[in-house]
């Protein structure tokens, strides 16, 4: 059997969708699959995503091209989940998994949230770093703000202080 | 002894309605948010020696907290409550279903007195911090919880990203982990051709109107819970202004609805409060889909005048002690049925009946 979608390499992941009620079975080469953000499936592993939170993970939408194809079997460093499993718990294993697994996770979060960048709270502590790299952002703004009016001894200063803040960071 | 006081009294803070701002319409508000450590699995994965370590990590950060809110909180463990101890919890909205379904020694719940204040302990996430105060106070919810979730960040690693922010077991709630929601009572604007209408153009917000008891319940009684479904690429502030403005909108509805209603079908309205007050005070079984649509009634009755004497509280009361698993443990025993139904109508009647003050 071909894959379906370039139909010139053999079809390796098969799988059952389950869309509006009725059951579709899709034949894809490893490569197609993996475009098509389906490449959490084990190569020989059958099964049907029909549960509402897989469709969070898109198995409700074939049509995502940007992500590239990790390793099906990449595990979590942290807690050992794969992504195949995140998909079939709806939930991720552990902190680590939002590093591991970031891209894979990227349209998952657009398609719930309409965004996949955090712009609330920071933590004090933990989000020390974080804050510290707000701070250059607002201060090279207002470096760009002292040049444009040419105050330039106002410039000098901040470059400092920036230069301060980012030797703080590393 | 403050959960001991939560198991046995009906009191939560949140039923102390009198006073608090459009308290008519809006019953409850509710902030929570979820919180996790960083390089701990999450709770689904927990297993006895790293839940065992969770909780430690946890408890020592509530000891050394330093803010009165942390400093009154009480600690249970599941281990420590029965069954139906922890049914009573869901019943007053302190725990989830799901969350009661545990007995392990590293799933509970810090609670003060009131029960206005909560956290619940490796739940889906390792920490859900929750606020509920009558009425529409989702500002003043948020405030309260900002001095827990900060105190104890002190002591705790959370889990947090620079662009994911606060990392959360299920994507949903990933960003703020912050989820805010009212309890409404929307009688009349259920009432109208509308309703549909006005609930899906708020999904179209970026909300969720759900039933009385949550996820997935159908709304029985008039009753709604409204909460934001976004958790990522919007600020705290944002999330609480956005449902304090469209929860208003509700309320100016709901009253314009209420106001045409009595103008036009005085006599109707009057007649169906009545009815309801009738039935509740005489029925000697009653179910609780149907004693809740009755008190939905009642309580429209109460906000408009038709009835007098009965106070917001024991209205608020009344949906919490109607339900199973608080009848039991007011009998102190498994009831079937057809005996709940039984002791509900009682309970309802000792309520309405000499409950007035
Ligand atoms: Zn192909
Ligand atoms: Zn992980």
């Amino acid at each position: 059997m071909y894959c379906e979608e370039c139909k010139q390499k053999p079809a390796t992941v098969h799988f059952t969708q389950m869309f509006n009620g009725k059951k579709t079975e899709i034949h894809l080469c490893e490569e197609c699959a993996a475009k098509k953000g389906v490449m959490f499936l084990d190569t020989d592993n059958k099964f049907s995503i029909s549960n509402l939170l897989g469709s969070f993970f898109g198995s409700g939408n074939l049509n995502i091209h940007e992500i590239t194809a990790p390793s099906p079997s990449q595990r979590c460093p942290g807690c050992g989940m794969r992504f195949m499993d995140i998909v079939q718990n709806g939930k991720l294993g552990c902190s680590e998994c939002y590093v591991t697994f970031d891209q894979q996770l990227e349209p998952t979060l657009r398609r719930i949230h309409g965004n996949s960048q955090h712009v609330g709270k920071i933590p004090v502590h933990g989000g020390k770093k974080v804050l510290v790299k707000k701070e250059i952002e607002r201060l090279k703004q207002q470096l760009q703000q002292a040049v444009n009016r040419e105050e330039y001894e106002k410039a000098a200063e901040i470059r400092d202080y920036i230069k301060k803040l980012e030797k703080k960071l590393s | 002894m403050g959960i001991n006081d939560l198991l046995n009294s009906n009191f939560v803070r949140w039923m102390d309605a009198e006073g608090s701002p459009e308290s008519d319409v809006v019953i409850s508000s509710r902030v929570r948010l979820a919180r996790n450590l960083r390089m701990v699995p999450f709770p689904h994965l927990l297993d006895n020696e790293t839940g065992k370590r969770c909780m430690q990590e946890i408890k020592n950060a509530w000891q050394k907290s330093t803010c009165k809110e942390l400093k009154e909180m009480d600690l249970i463990t599941f281990d420590q409550l029965s069954f139906l101890d922890r049914q009573v919890l869901v019943e007053k909205y302190l725990i989830s279903p799901d969350h009661a379904e545990s007995d392990s020694f590293f799933r509970g719940l810090l609670v003060n007195n009131g029960g206005d204040l909560a956290i619940m302990l490796n739940e889906e996430d390792h920490l859900r911090i929750q606020c509920v105060l009558p009425g529409l106070q989702l500002g003043e919810c948020y405030r309260k919880i900002q001095i827990i979730d900060d105190d104890l960040e002190k002591n705790l690693n959370f889990a947090f990203d620079e662009h994911r922010g606060y990392l959360t077991s299920c994507p949903t709630n990933v960003g703020t982990g912050m989820r805010a929601s009212v309890m409404l009572h929307l009688p009349a604007i259920s009432m109208t051709v509308q309703a549909k209408q006005i609930f899906q153009n708020i999904s179209q917000l970026g909300m969720t109107v759900r039933g009385l008891y949550g996820e997935g319940t159908e709304a029985v009684g008039n009753f709604f819970q409204l909460s934001n479904q976004i958790t990522l690429g919007q600020t705290e502030e944002d999330i609480i202004s956005n449902l304090t403005s469209i929860t208003m909108q509700i309320v100016l509805q709901e009253r314009h609805m209420r106001q045409k209603i009595k103008e036009q079908m005085q006599d109707q309205l009057e007649d169906r409060v009545r009815r309801a007050y009738g039935i509740l005070t005489n029925a000697k079984l009653i179910t609780s889909k149907e004693a809740l649509v009755l008190l939905s009634d009642l309580r429209l009755g109460v906000d408009m005048g038709i009835i007098k004497n009965i106070k917001p509280f024991t209205l608020n009361e009344l949906i919490v002690v109607i339900r199973s698993a608080h009848l039991q443990k007011k009998v102190g025993k498994e009831l079937d049925a057809v005996n709940r139904d039984l002791k509900r109508a009682e309970v309802i009647q000792e309520k309405l009946l000499f409950g007035k003050k």
